[in-house]
Parts: structure tokens; C-alpha cells; sequence
């Protein structure tokens, strides 16, 4: 990956929060290069039947927009006040107190007022005044209300696909409202006429083909799976099997596909594989719904349900249990909190139960999926596995709570009990930068393209700090996370403000140390790197 | 420039004040006809902006998780920041309203030594609190003019907020208090520059406004006292359906009015709605139960789905060619 | 007109329109003579003109300032006479001065402190006389 465009850390780092002399809504906005992302393209935008396909990019002076987009926009915008109260109210009820302004990983990261959370907000807000209140049509700019102008609609496009819907701002706002929400409704309303971006819209138009983000097609999806479990056998010396597709399967199990796509995805995969051979687990992979994510979050509540309605409808054709989630971040947001309500009731499924301990998921017993760090602190907590954490002794790990199992879930002990069981050398890093109070990767809700770059490295840069603070202090290695996104995403990240430390899912870290029944003597982790004590040599 | 404008207005509101004060009847429109207008403003229009939320539904149970949820039943769940029952979302929403738990989170960053730094920022939750809590003991103290006779817990409230019996009259805790919490939230927007640019001019206006109705009111307890009789008389008049205008009240006891007509005017079509849309924020007042009990959206639209059956005809040979299992040969 | 959480909305906006209006309701509509303030005592009766130190506006918005300042004269800087705006002198007494004429606490002083929820501190060092009680 080149940095080529991107100012040096040093450079970056000299953020100014004094904002410029003239008002917001009178600064007009600039596509800097490096700071945006490409346009979805018109392919990708008819496969999927949305709106104004073509081709254009926001630099174009012109962008191409519907003769009427205006009535389209405030046509849409009345049908999402009526049928959100969340819109509605917090549209309504900001006082502008700036709690949540340096909240924000892209206003600390930029300093770019428009970056607050309040601002974002008020570019929406304003517009929402101007046609649908009493006092902003009469007062106008006193209200706080503008017109919708061309620029207005630009100025949305840049900023609302600059927020990765992290949810962090809504943990601090007195009333609870949340940027991701009002983030959600501006791209639904930059949608109606055609404008997305493409690392959103690709993936989505192949996910809802081929049923992953990658538009790997079924042989894929298989090769690369078993080509996992090869690698898995290499370095255990274990055999495992890769049930795909499987009728009759006790659980199906869904991941996003980065996990079998991509380092260090893979390893993690190869952790879930290794985890489900050792205790005999009857579960089965699919191709149909061989992808947990859930792109559609970045852009409409139509597009959730739309490309989520694979993974009731393929538990239900197979005929298992209950349903098992991987790692991965919106994918539980999507999971949690839309997924029963938008195609459930899940009533063909049991309440899923632990067939190794015995354990009933009582809080998934609606929705009857689970994500897997519950499963598997639930197997240490019963003694089911046979660890070894020693084997995790060359990495210092710290661990990076993904925003959405945070805000959108609270799924924190889980992970770290896990780790804890699996590694001796686990260091957090400091309160306000994990938990709740966690910091996005800054590539979240489809921005983590390879143009938009110094964005993502701005908007990363208070986790990155975090991450070189503890690795100052106890040398930390490797960060650990529950996302698929963030593993691509941190990874580069890394690269550019603390080199040296690599990116880990937790279930890599839980083979690592896994004791499996016939495994040969271990000199090596899962990605091949020696352990400690043991040499390279050895490993040949 | 919006807080000029703010200025203005609250200069005009004044002026507008003395005029009432200086010919009869205006004043007669003051205290008898506004009085009922701006009441019925107020009332009518806070429930309709109510009831205008009301009219969404809440499609979607999307709470923001401040703490562990419930999950295994050996992990230690925190019911208040991320509630999984109706006691804990009530105790959440009543740490949220009473106590402005959230606002208590506030940290501060600065870039320090190339480093991004978090300060605990409390005192915006401080003076905040300070003044909500104030507002409403004075507003709850004010009751002892609009009934006759006065219920005990008014008087025992004013009892217990003029403690420290300093002045004759005493000086009210509260009216310190709130003096000191608008001081801050008004020079916070003038002195920090980020607040400055995001501030509008309602942001000035509600504050200066408050200020105003503080002010006047706190002059008139110690420093140009207005006939306690007449205004008691003039308030009670409004309650009983039988007005009557106040005699030799006095200029400030006018814009005292006057300012708070406005503020009951400007309510419920302003910002100071939060005081009703705190209670319906979907992030805050729903439990995080989703796995547990499914949430219902009234419109839950159909929607156009990719079928397995299609994904199959789409890639049958393939999926032969792989010896994936295949629902139609 | 369809309504969402319509039970606890409405319930929330009937509290709300109830504490907000509470006054009304207390008062149940009924007119509330203002207090009858009585200044029929015998040495009233007897003053040819009748005024008290400075005039009655004055008096209703400011005794309590006049008390306070009579109390620091006296007990702070030992003055027992106070000059009215009138040029007539006046011997600083509560017992005295003020009660002579008022000598019917309970029919002037305090039905005008409680209809207007005042709490004077003058008891709290004074006994009440047993003829003005």
C-alpha cells in the first residue's frame, strides 16, 4: 500500500481545533484528493435497481442529478420523519451544547468543525428548518434554517460518508442522539438520487448475487475454505473438515467473508475451524449466506433487510437449530438490533443451546442467533477446552473494542475473558479509548477505501495513539479486534502511525493455545511465526 | 453576529416592556390578556410538538450500549448503562433526567506532545445540573403566588433554599445557583471559539432570554421590591378565572413579565423542547433486549430479496462442478 | 391520527398538562379575596391623621428593608430614632413603634405573610406581646 499522497504522521498529527473565520454554512466544501471516496458506479447501482445510475465523481462541476432531485430529497425527507421518531426528535431537540463535537475520531483527526457531530448533524438540520418547521420558514437563517441548494447536497455527500456511524457521539449526547442515525437518513436521502459510494455499492451488488461482498461464487467459497483447513492441518498437524452447505446441521455458522478472503482474516478463520473440529461441533458454513456483513447499514434500512434476508431464509432451507455469528462489527449492529425485527420472527429456529455444555443462550432466545465470543467464553468458563497459553507468549496483546458490538450491543467481557484465558501477556489500553468509549478504526461504514486514505489515517489516528501508548509501555504487538473490517482497516493503520504491531482476530489467539487431540508438537502459530522458545528451524 | 442579534432582541423585548408598563392599556393587555395567550401557546404548542413524535413510530430498537450486556449469567451485567429490562431502562432514563448521566461522561481532547490527551471535562455537566435543578426549585418556589392558601411543602421548599438566611430578604440558593449556571453556559458559548461557530442565534437568544427573567426577578427581591400583595393578587386573579391589574408594580415587575411571556411563547417552537424529547429518545429509553424479545416495526416495508432458488439456478453447474449439494439436480 | 407508544405518550402528556395547569385546578376556579388587611385598632383609631412612618405604597413594598436597617441602627450603631422622609422622628421600636398601632399581628402582619409565603425573622428574636398575639 502506497502513503504516497498522505502527509507524513508528523505532519498529520498537527491538528488545529480553531475553526475558520466564516460561518459553516457559508464555507463551501472542497473534494480534497485523499479525503473522499470513489462513486458507486452505474453497474453496481443497476444490479441492485437504485436509482440515477451513471457515471460521475464529486469533483465533476455537474453530477448529473435528476431534473426534479430536490422535490425527491424533501419528498423523501417527509417520509423518514414520519416513519422515524428517531429523525423527528433529533432534527428537533439539539441544544448545541458541543458535548459530542471532540467525541468525534474525525474531528479530532482533522479539526474540521464540519466534522463535530453537532455540524454534521446541522447540515441536515438546517435544510429540515428551512421546509419543515413553522418558525424556519418564517425566520429563515435566524432559525438556523437554509435553503437546499446543489452545494447543500454536496456539502452531504462529503461529510455524511466522512462519519463511519460509530455511534460514539450518542454515548456522550445528554439527549442520546446519535450522528449514525442522522448519518443513515442523509445517505438514504443521497441514495434516492444515486449517490453512494462504490466501496458500498460493489460489495452490495455482489453480496446480494453471490451472497458475499467479494462475489466469490460458490467453488470459491469452498477452495478457499478448504484451502483454510490445509493450512490448518499444516500447522497442527490436525485434519479438520469443512462442512459446507450442510442439510440437517445443528448450527449454521456465519462470517464475514474477509475472514476467508484476506490476512489476517484468514487466521481467524482458521481459529473458528480448528475451535469447531476440537469439540466436535455439528455446524455447517454456506455459501448462500457467506457473508455476515451487512453494507446495506451504510446506506438505506431497505438495503438491511434486503441483503440480510439471506441468513433466516438459509437456516430455515437447511434446517438447523440455531445460527452462530463470527467476528465481525455492523454485522452484529445488523444482527442485534434489525435482523428479527425486519425479517423475523425467527419461530422455525430453537432457542439455542451450547450442545457442549449445555448452556441456553436465554439472551438470544428471540432471535436464536449467537455470537461466537459468548459461545466460546462459555466453553472455557466449563472447562471445555484445553488451553495452552503459552503458546501466545511472543505476542503482546492489546484489544480493540469494534464500535458497533460496543454501542450497539455492550458485548465487552466476553472478548476479554477469552483473552485472557488464551494469552499471559494481555494489556488494555487507556479508559477513554476503549469499552464504550471505544475509538472507530476510522474505515468503518464503507470509507475504508484505499482514496480516501488520509481520512481513514486521520480518522484512526486517536485508536493508533492509543495503540503506540501501550506499546511504549509494554511493547505491545499485536492488537487484537472482533471485526472483519478492522482487521483490513487497522492493519494499514498500523503500518502508518505504529509499525510493528500486527492485527489478530480473538479466535486466532484461542487456536493458538487450543490443545487439540492428536495435534503434533506445536512450533508455530497459526500464521507460521515461531514461537517462543521454539525456533524457526524447527518449524521446516 | 448571532449573538447580536439575540442581544437585539432581548433589548427590544425590554423596550417593548416599558411600553407596556407606561400606558394603561397595555398594561391591561400585559397582565390580563398575554398572560392566558401566552399560557395557551405554551400548553397547546408543547403537546403538539409531543404529539408530533408521537405520529413516528419507533421502527427499530436501537438503544446505545454504555455498558456490558446481558448475555452469560456469570458475566456481570451493567443494568444502568445498558439496560435489558423496563426497571433498567428506568433507571437509566431517571439517571439520564435527573442527573444528566450522560453529559457526566464529557472528556475534553487536546493534541499534547503529538498525542491526542482526554481530560475529564465535568464542569459543562456541572452548572448545567446546577441550573436545571434551580430552574425548577424556582419554579416550583413561584407557586406560592398562584395558590392561596400556600401548601406547607412551598414554604418548607423556600425554607430550605433560603438556609443560610442571608439578606432580608434572604438570598434563595437557587437563585445563586442558577445565576451562577446560565453565567457559565452563556460565557462558555462567548469565550470558547468552537462553541462560538457552532452556536445559533436561539442558542443566545434562550439563554440571554433566561437571563433576563433571573435577572429581573432577582432585582426586584433585593434591591427595588414590588407590593408582594398586588402581584399575588394579580396571580391568583389569572388562576381563578378573575384578572385584575396590578397597581404601582413597578417597571421591573413588567419585563419580569414580559420576559417570561416570551419564554412561554418561544418554548415549544425552540430547542427547549428537550425538556419533552429527552423521554422519547429511542437510544436512550429502550432496553437492549433485541435478541430477546423481538421488536415489531409497523411498516416493516417488503422488500425485493435475492432467493436461494435464484442463487441456485444462477450458479447450479458450479456448484455441481464443486460437489456443493444442490436443491434441484 | 395514529399514535406510537400511544398509552405512555398520552399518559406523559396528561402529567404534563396536569402539573403545568396544577394551579387552576387548586384554585378550582374560585375567586380568592385578596386578605383583609384590618387597621381598626384602638390606637389607629385615635390618630387624627392616618399614616404610618412613610406612606402605605412605600410601606408594602419596603418595611421589610426599613425593619432591617432600624434593627442595624440600633443594635449596631446604638441609633434609636429614625428620621421619615417627612422630617417627623420616629422612636425605633418594633414593640413599640410599629406594634402601638398594629397591635394585631394576626390580622395585619401575617395574613399578608402568608397569602404571599413571606417568612419575617423578626420573631425569631422578638416575643410577641401578649395583647398584640
Amino acid at each position: 500500500m502506497s502513503f504516497a499522497k498522505i502527509p507524513k504522521p508528523d505532519e498529520l498529527i498537527a491538528v488545529r481545533y480553531e475553526p475558520p473565520e466564516t460561518p459553516w454554512m457559508d464555507t463551501p466544501t472542497v473534494f480534497r484528493p485523499g479525503t473522499w471516496s470513489y462513486t458507486g458506479t452505474a453497474k453496481s447501482l443497476t444490479a441492485l435497481e437504485l436509482p440515477n445510475p451513471r457515471s460521475w465523481q464529486p469533483t465533476d462541476e455537474d453530477w448529473k442529478l435528476p431534473e426534479n432531485w430536490k422535490e425527491i430529497i424533501l419528498k423523501g425527507m417527509k417520509e423518514r420523519l414520519e416513519k422515524y421518531r428517531s429523525f423527528r426528535l433529533f432534527m428537533d431537540i439539539c441544544v448545541r451544547c458541543g458535548a459530542c463535537a471532540d467525541k468525534c475520531h474525525f474531528y479530532i483527526g482533522s479539526g474540521d468543525p464540519k466534522n463535530m457531530p453537532v455540524v454534521r448533524a446541522e447540515l441536515l438540520r438546517s435544510v429540515y428548518r428551512r421546509y419543515f418547521t413553522q418558525s424556519g420558514k418564517l425566520f429563515g437563517s435566524l432559525a438556523g434554517a437554509r435553503d437546499l441548494t446543489v452545494d447543500v447536497l454536496k456539502e452531504w455527500f462529503y461529510y455524511f460518508y466522512q462519519c463511519t456511524e460509530c455511534r460514539r457521539c450518542s454515548v456522550f449526547c445528554p439527549y442520546g442522539i446519535d450522528q449514525a442515525e442522522i448519518t443513515m437518513m442523509g445517505r438514504e436521502l443521497l441514495n434516492l438520487v444515486g449517490c453512494n459510494i462504490n466501496w458500498v455499492t460493489e460489495p452490495m451488488a455482489n453480496c446480494f448475487r453471490t451472497g458475499n461482498h467479494l462475489g466469490i461464487q460458490p467453488g470459491g467459497v469452498k477452495d478457499m475454505l478448504e484451502f483454510l483447513a490445509e493450512d490448518v492441518g499444516d500447522r497442527t498437524g490436525v485434519h479438520v473438515e469443512v462442512p459446507l452447505n450442510k442439510k440437517g446441521a445443528e448450527i449454521l455458522f456465519v462470517i464475514p467473508s474477509g475472514d476467508y478472503f484476506a490476512d489476517p482474516g484468514t487466521y481467524t478463520c482458521m481459529g473458528y475451524m480448528a475451535l469447531f473440529h476440537e469439540i466436535g461441533l455439528d455446524y455447517t458454513f454456506s455459501t448462500y449466506a457467506s457473508e455476515g456483513g451487512n453494507f446495506g447499514l451504510f446506506t438505506s434500512h431497505e438495503m438491511i433487510k434486503r441483503l440480510n434476508a439471506k441468513i433466516y431464509a438459509e437456516a430455515k432451507r437447511l434446517g438447523v437449530k440455531w445460527i452462530l455469528g463470527g467476528e465481525c462489527g455492523h454485522m452484529w449492529r445488523v444482527l442485534n438490533q434489525y435482523m428479527e425485527t425486519m425479517n423475523g420472527p425467527a419461530d422455525f429456529l430453537e432457542v439455542p443451546v451450547s450442545p457442549i455444555t449445555g448452556t441456553r443462550f436465554e439472551n438470544a432466545r428471540s432471535t436464536k442467533m449467537v455470537h461466537i465470543s459468548e459461545f466460546t467464553a462459555d466453553l472455557i468458563r466449563n472447562g471445555k477446552l484445553k488451553l495452552d497459553p503459552s503458546r501466545n507468549d511472543h505476542l503482546r496483546v492489546t484489544f480493540h473494542d469494534s464500535c458497533n458490538p460496543s454501542r450497539a450491543m455492550g458485548l465487552f467481557e466476553e472478548p476479554r475473558y477469552i483473552i485472557n484465558h488464551v494469552c499471559n501477556h494481555f494489556h488494555e489500553m487507556a479508559e477513554d479509548t476503549i469499552r464504550e468509549n471505544t475509538f472507530c478504526c476510522g474505515g468503518g461504514a464503507g470509507l475504508g477505501n484505499d482514496e480516501n486514505m488520509e481520512m481513514r489515517m486521520r480518522g484512526g489516528m486517536p485508536r493508533a495513539m492509543a495503540v503506540q501508548a501501550v506499546r511504549e509501555k509494554y511493547g505491545v504487538n499485536r492488537l487484537t479486534c472482533m471485526c472483519a473490517i478492522d482487521r483490513a482497516v487497522l492493519t494499514s493503520l498500523m503500518e502508518y502511525w505504529v509499525p510493528g504491531v500486527l492485527v489478530t482476530g480473538v479466535h486466532e489467539l484461542v487456536a493458538n493455545a487450543l490443545v487439540m487431540t492428536g495435534e503434533k508438537e506445536r512450533t508455530t502459530d497459526l500464521r507460521g511465526d515461531p514461537l517462543e522458545g521454539k525456533t524457526a528451524d524447527e518449524t521446516l | 453576529m448571532n449573538l447580536l442579534t439575540s442581544f437585539i432582541a432581548v433589548l427590544i423585548l425590554t423596550l417593548a416592556a416599558l411600553g407596556f408598563a407606561y400606558s394603561t392599556g397595555l398594561t391591561y393587555l400585559l397582565t390580563v390578556v398575554i398572560p392566558y395567550a401566552a399560557f395557551a401557546v405554551f400548553m397547546v404548542g408543547f403537546v403538539f410538538r409531543v404529539v408530533q413524535w408521537a405520529k413516528a413510530p419507533v421502527p427499530f430498537r436501537i438503544p446505545s450500549t454504555c455498558g456490558q450486556e446481558k448475555s452469560l449469567p456469570w458475566i456481570r451485567t451493567n443494568p444502568l448503562d445498558n439496560p435489558s429490562c423496563l426497571w433498567g431502562v428506568i433507571g437509566r432514563m431517571a439517571l439520564e433526567i435527573l442527573l444528566f448521566r450522560s453529559l457526566f461522561r464529557n472528556t475534553r481532547v487536546e493534541i499534547l506532545q503529538k498525542r491526542p490527551v482526554y481530560d475529564s471535562a465535568k464542569w459543562l455537566w456541572f452548572f448545567g445540573l446546577l441550573f436545571h435543578w434551580s430552574l425548577l426549585i424556582i419554579v416550583l418556589r413561584h407557586l406560592r403566588f398562584f395558590i392561596e392558601p400556600i401548601a406547607g411543602w412551598i414554604n418548607s421548599l423556600s425554607a430550605l433554599d433560603g438556609f443560610f438566611e442571608i439578606g432580608i430578604p434572604t438570598l434563595y440558593l437557587s437563585d445563586a445557583a442558577i445565576l451562577a449556571g446560565l453565567s457559565f453556559l452563556l460565557l462558555r458559548r462567548l469565550i470558547s471559539s468552537r462553541l462560538r461557530y457552532i452556536s445559533l442565534f436561539t442558542d443566545y437568544f434562550s439563554l440571554l432570554l433566561i437571563l433576563g427573567v433571573v435577572g429581573t426577578g432577582l432585582l426586584m427581591r433585593h434591591f427595588f421590591p414590588a407590593d408582594l400583595l398586588q402581584v399575588k393578587n394579580m396571580a391568583l386573579g389569572w388562576v381563578t378565572f378573575s384578572p385584575v391589574v396590578p397597581k404601582e408594580v413597578g417597571m421591573l415587575f413588567y419585563m419580569h413579565l414580559c420576559f417570561v411571556f416570551t419564554l412561554m411563547v418561544f418554548f415549544p417552537m425552540s430547542k427547549l423542547m428537550h425538556m419533552g424529547g429527552v423521554f422519547l429518545s429511542p437510544t436512550r429509553n429502550l432496553a437492549n433486549d433485541n435478541r430477546m424479545k423481538r421488536h415489531i416495526n409497523p411498516w416493516n416495508a417488503p422488500v425485493k430479496v435475492h432467493t436461494y432458488e435464484e442463487y441456485e439456478d444462477e450458479f447450479r453447474e458450479k456448484m455441481k462442478l464443486a460437489g456443493l449439494p444442490l436443491d434441484k439436480e | 391520527m395514529k399514535l406510537y407508544n400511544r398509552g405512555i405518550i398520552l399518559a406523559g402528556i396528561v402529567v404534563f398538562l396536569i402539573l403545568a395547569s396544577g394551579p387552576f385546578w387548586y384554585g378550582r376556579g374560585r375567586a380568592v379575596s385578596p386578605p383583609d388587611l384590618k387597621l381598626d385598632t384602638p390606637a389607629i383609631e385615635q390618630l387624627k391623621e392616618k399614616l404610618c412612618v412613610e406612606p402605605a405604597p412605600y410601606m408594602r413594598a419596603n418595611h421589610m428593608r426599613l425593619l432591617n436597617d432600624w434593627r442595624d441602627s440600633v443594635v449596631r450603631e446604638g441609633k434609636r430614632t429614625y428620621t421619615a422622609a417627612d422630617g417627623k422622628v420616629y422612636k425605633i421600636s418594633l414593640t413599640g413603634t410599629c406594634l402601638e398601632c398594629h397591635s394585631n399581628k394576626e390580622q395585619f402582619c401575617d395574613r399578608c405573610h402568608d397569602y404571599a409565603g413571606a417568612k419575617p425573622a423578626c420573631w425569631d428574636c422578638h416575643i410577641i406581646p401578649e395583647e398584640v398575639r
